[in-house]
């Protein structure tokens, strides 16, 4: 199988080439690590670790327990070396998120109210209202500026086009609560603080201003009429895995963090009790799913979410980002459409790749499935984390058997794709320097108009060969470099 | 500022001063362990400073005995033990997690920082080598978190309801020893009869003193020898004695000024009445009226406050 590597032209690298196979924009990188003493990399690895337990950087792993069964805290792990992009790359990648993100929102807006891609003909009926993600609570519901998904994680790998050459493809849309954006900013300071002198001879551009475009953007997303919205950040607690960067961002915005149990609705408007009383809130930022957030509606065992919080965004007297219901958008049976909805709402060609997709609810699509399911990654259109799908090459003739009776029983919910070879990227592990898989999640921000910062979370597969980078799975993070020219 | 934020913020520096002042009085009794006394007097030492503590009956639940290796043991490192020094800094710790986004960088990370090195020392047995150097550990991450307290956070509702929480439980913490000091030496307290006594007299009292970091202020207050009523005065009713019950009163008071609500005067009121009480009291009639029966009354009054201050401020009002 091809291979493409994000510093190297060709692998396994050629040592005694002389530098003329490191690509460009890693060449100033490589020329440091060359001059570097052999024990540098792992000692600042021990420094790093130090200080992010000491800050705190950690996410709670379920039913783990620590070596003394205290806690359940681990280090997320992260890789000394960044993954470096050029700027005219991450210039057409940002043209193509942008782009991306109308469509999906002007997506969900025609889904929840006139339902033309559907009248079109483009998307099965049937495919929207058996999806347990499609809220019919929210029907004609109007939200401000028609914008659902005001917090997109889009999941972008890249791997060899037909001519061999690297190309960025669209893996997955996260517009429900996408996470990880805690650690982009904290790794690009651990960065700055490990190695200065990289940061001196790189001209790599900021992220740190993030906080400033989140909150700007839920402002921006207040239905109030408000000089000064309220918003709020709404995380299901202290024990949740990614309660560190629920703390991290309403730190960073100035803003409350709230759990369930701090609010409550009186005369179809929420509030927060507070040491002064009740104080109206605007925005909500949730962290929390939809299922959750309403036992009225939702699940009635929730204490995670507020009594009658639907209720009020319904009327239009609170703001709740992402909006309830994003997940019809997001599911990986509506991903193959995704080029399709930039055709008819934006009038525009797509600039992103999707990975050509075979959906088990097409009958030809089932066969080509069943019968080559060996060379596929089949995932279920449900399941998310890594979880629940199927590395065809990576996998056993008896797991492939055994998943082909799986697909085959219930095919609309499977879809397939060819095994892409997700690009490496040098990475510091036990053996020395080595290539691991990556992806990159940007973050990108709806609300009067989309932004983002320059670059995303890098992820980065830790186990040789691995093409699952979910922290859940042990995958860990790399500062990402957007190098201007 | 939520209510729930409040209650962490407020609890948070509880358990800072409370395992400082645990750490004080272990110290005391483990220093005055080293001096000659009879074997009743050790235990009576260490079975004082279990019930001013109000935990005999769970320490009775898990040893026989009372020696000072298990006394230490239980509330230094007994995590079943809520009041234990290790159960102290990790509720700290908690608290200060569920409201980290509350706290500057530097308040959080010295909580954190705390409870990770304290975790790591009693791994090491760090503490059995050389209690002393414990405590005296113990004291300063109190003292680094009052610094980084007062020199970083916004001076704000989040400072006062933080501050409120370290003066009531040092109001509360300094009474308690008080209480179980003089009142293992009540059958004496008026003058000792020998030579040999005052000179036991003269190290009980200057431990006490030295446990609130009290001694050299009490020469300097004084000039004079130590004399058991000027103890007593200096840490009930001197306002200038950073420990003393009228001191920590006056932060109460005066933070619960700043907070202050709709719903809160009744609480003013009886912080303000007991705080008068102080300012205007005298330890000759405090010691007429009996010193312990004082002191019981007191930390009644603190614990009064406490209800008073989660009910006005800190419970979540239903709906």
């Amino acid at each position: 199988m091809q291979k493409f590597d994000e510093m190297y032209t060709q692998l396994p690298y050629d040592f005694f080439s002389g530098g003329k196979q490191i690509r460009a924009h890693y060449s100033l990188y490589d020329a440091w690590l060359a001059r570097q003493p052999g024990d540098t990399m792992a000692k600042r690895r021990a420094e790093a670790e130090v200080i992010f337990r000491r800050v705190g950087i950690t996410f709670a792993v379920y039913g783990d327990k620590d070596e003394d069964g205290a806690g359940t805290e681990r280090l997320i792990p992260f890789d000394l070396i960044p993954r470096i992009i050029p700027a005219h790359e991450w210039q057409a990648l940002e043209r193509g998120l942008t782009q991306r993100v109308n469509a999906l929102n002007r997506f969900i807006h025609d889904i929840y109210h006139d339902q033309e891609i559907l009248k079109a003909g483009h998307i099965a009926r049937e495919q929207i209202e058996r999806n347990a993600q499609f809220r019919p609570e929210m029907m004609g519901v109007d939200v401000p500026n028609q914008v659902y998904s005001q917090i997109s994680g889009i999941d972008i790998v890249r791997a060899p086009d037909a001519q061999g050459k690297g190309e960025y493809y669209v893996l997955e849309d996260n517009l429900r609560v996408p996470s990880g954006v805690s650690y982009m900013l904290e790794d690009r300071k651990m960065m700055m603080r490990l190695f200065p002198e990289l940061f001196a001879m790189h001209r790599v551009a900021p992220i740190a201003h993030y906080p400033d475009l989140l909150l700007e953007t839920l402002r921006e997303s207040s239905p109030a009429t408000t000089a000064e919205p309220t918003v709020v950040v709404l995380t299901p607690g202290m024990y949740n895995s990614a309660y560190f960067e629920h703390a991290f961002l309403a730190q960073q915005m100035g803003v409350e963090l709230v759990e369930g149990q701090d609010l409550f609705v009186k005369d179809n408007f929420c509030y927060m009790r507070t040491t002064r009383g009740p104080q109206r809130v605007d925005v909500i930022y949730r962290r929390v799913d939809d299922d959750f957030l309403d036992p009225k509606v939702f699940r009635p065992t929730s204490t995670l979410g507020c009594a009658g919080l639907l209720d009020v965004y319904r009327a239009g007297h609170i703001n709740i980002c992402n909006g309830v219901g994003t997940g019809v958008a997001d599911d990986k049976s509506i991903y193959p459409y995704v080029p399709k909805m930039i055709e008819f709402y934006l009038g525009e060609k797509p600039i992103l790749n999707n990975v050509p997709t075979y959906m088990g609810r097409n009958k030809d699509d089932l066969a080509y499935m069943l019968a080559h399911m060996k060379e596929l990654v089949v995932k279920e259109v449900h399941g998310a984390g890594g979880y629940g799908m199927l590395v065809g090459p990576a996998s056993t003739a008896a797991e492939v058997e055994e998943f082909k009776k799986v697909v085959a029983a219930n095919p609309s919910g499977y879809i397939a794709q060819p095994t892409l070879s997700l690009s490496s990227c040098p990475t510091f592990v036990e053996s020395g320097i080595a290539p691991r898989h990556i992806d990159l999640r940007p973050y990108v921000l709806s609300g009067k108009g989309v932004q983002m910062v320059p670059g995303g979370l890098t992820r980065v597969a830790l186990k040789e060969g691995s093409l699952v980078v979910n922290s859940s799975q042990g995958g860990g993070t790399k500062d990402t470099w957007i190098l201007e020219n | 500022m939520l209510s729930r934020t409040a209650d962490h913020l407020f609890w948070m520096n509880r358990y800072t001063e409370r395992a400082e002042n645990t750490a004080r009085l272990l110290d005391v009794n483990y220093q005055t362990s080293l001096l000659p006394q009879s074997a009743a007097a050790a235990q009576a030492g260490w079975q004082g400073l279990l019930s001013i503590s109000e935990l005999l009956p769970s320490y009775k639940a898990k040893h026989d005995a009372i020696t000072a290796a298990d006394v230490m043991h239980f509330m230094v490192r007994d995590e079943t033990n809520p009041s234990s020094i290790v159960s102290c800094l990790s509720a700290a710790r908690e608290n200060a997690r569920a409201v980290r986004g509350t706290l500057t960088t530097e308040v959080w990370e010295t909580l954190n920082q705390t409870w990770l090195e304290v975790k790591r020392m009693l791994k090491a047995g760090e503490f059995e080598a050389d209690p002393s150097q414990f405590f005296e550990w113990v004291k300063f991450r109190s003292h680094l978190s009052r610094g980084v307290t007062v020199g970083t956070m916004l001076m704000d509702e989040a400072l006062h309801f933080m501050r409120l929480g370290t003066f009531l439980e040092r109001a509360d913490n300094t009474a308690r020893l008080v209480d179980v000091k003089f009142h293992a030496v009540e059958s004496d307290f008026f003058g000792a009869a020998s030579d040999k006594d005052q000179e036991y007299d003269f190290y009980h009292w200057s431990a006490i003193l030295r446990s609130v970091s009290g001694f050299e202020v009490y020469r300097k207050v004084y000039r004079d020898v130590i004399k058991p009523e000027r103890v007593a005065e200096l840490l009930i009713l001197r306002p200038d004695m950073p420990r003393s019950l009228h001191a920590s009163l006056n932060e109460v008071v005066g933070n619960l000024q700043m907070v202050a609500n709709d719903q809160s005067r009744e609480t003013e009121r009886r912080a303000g009445k007991l705080r008068a009480e102080l300012q205007f009291g005298r330890i000759d009639e405090i010691l007429a009226t009996g010193l312990h029966a004082y002191l019981t009354q007191f930390l009644d009054r603190v614990n009064d406050l406490g209800n008073h201050i989660s009910r006005d401020f800190l419970i979540l009002p239903s709906a």
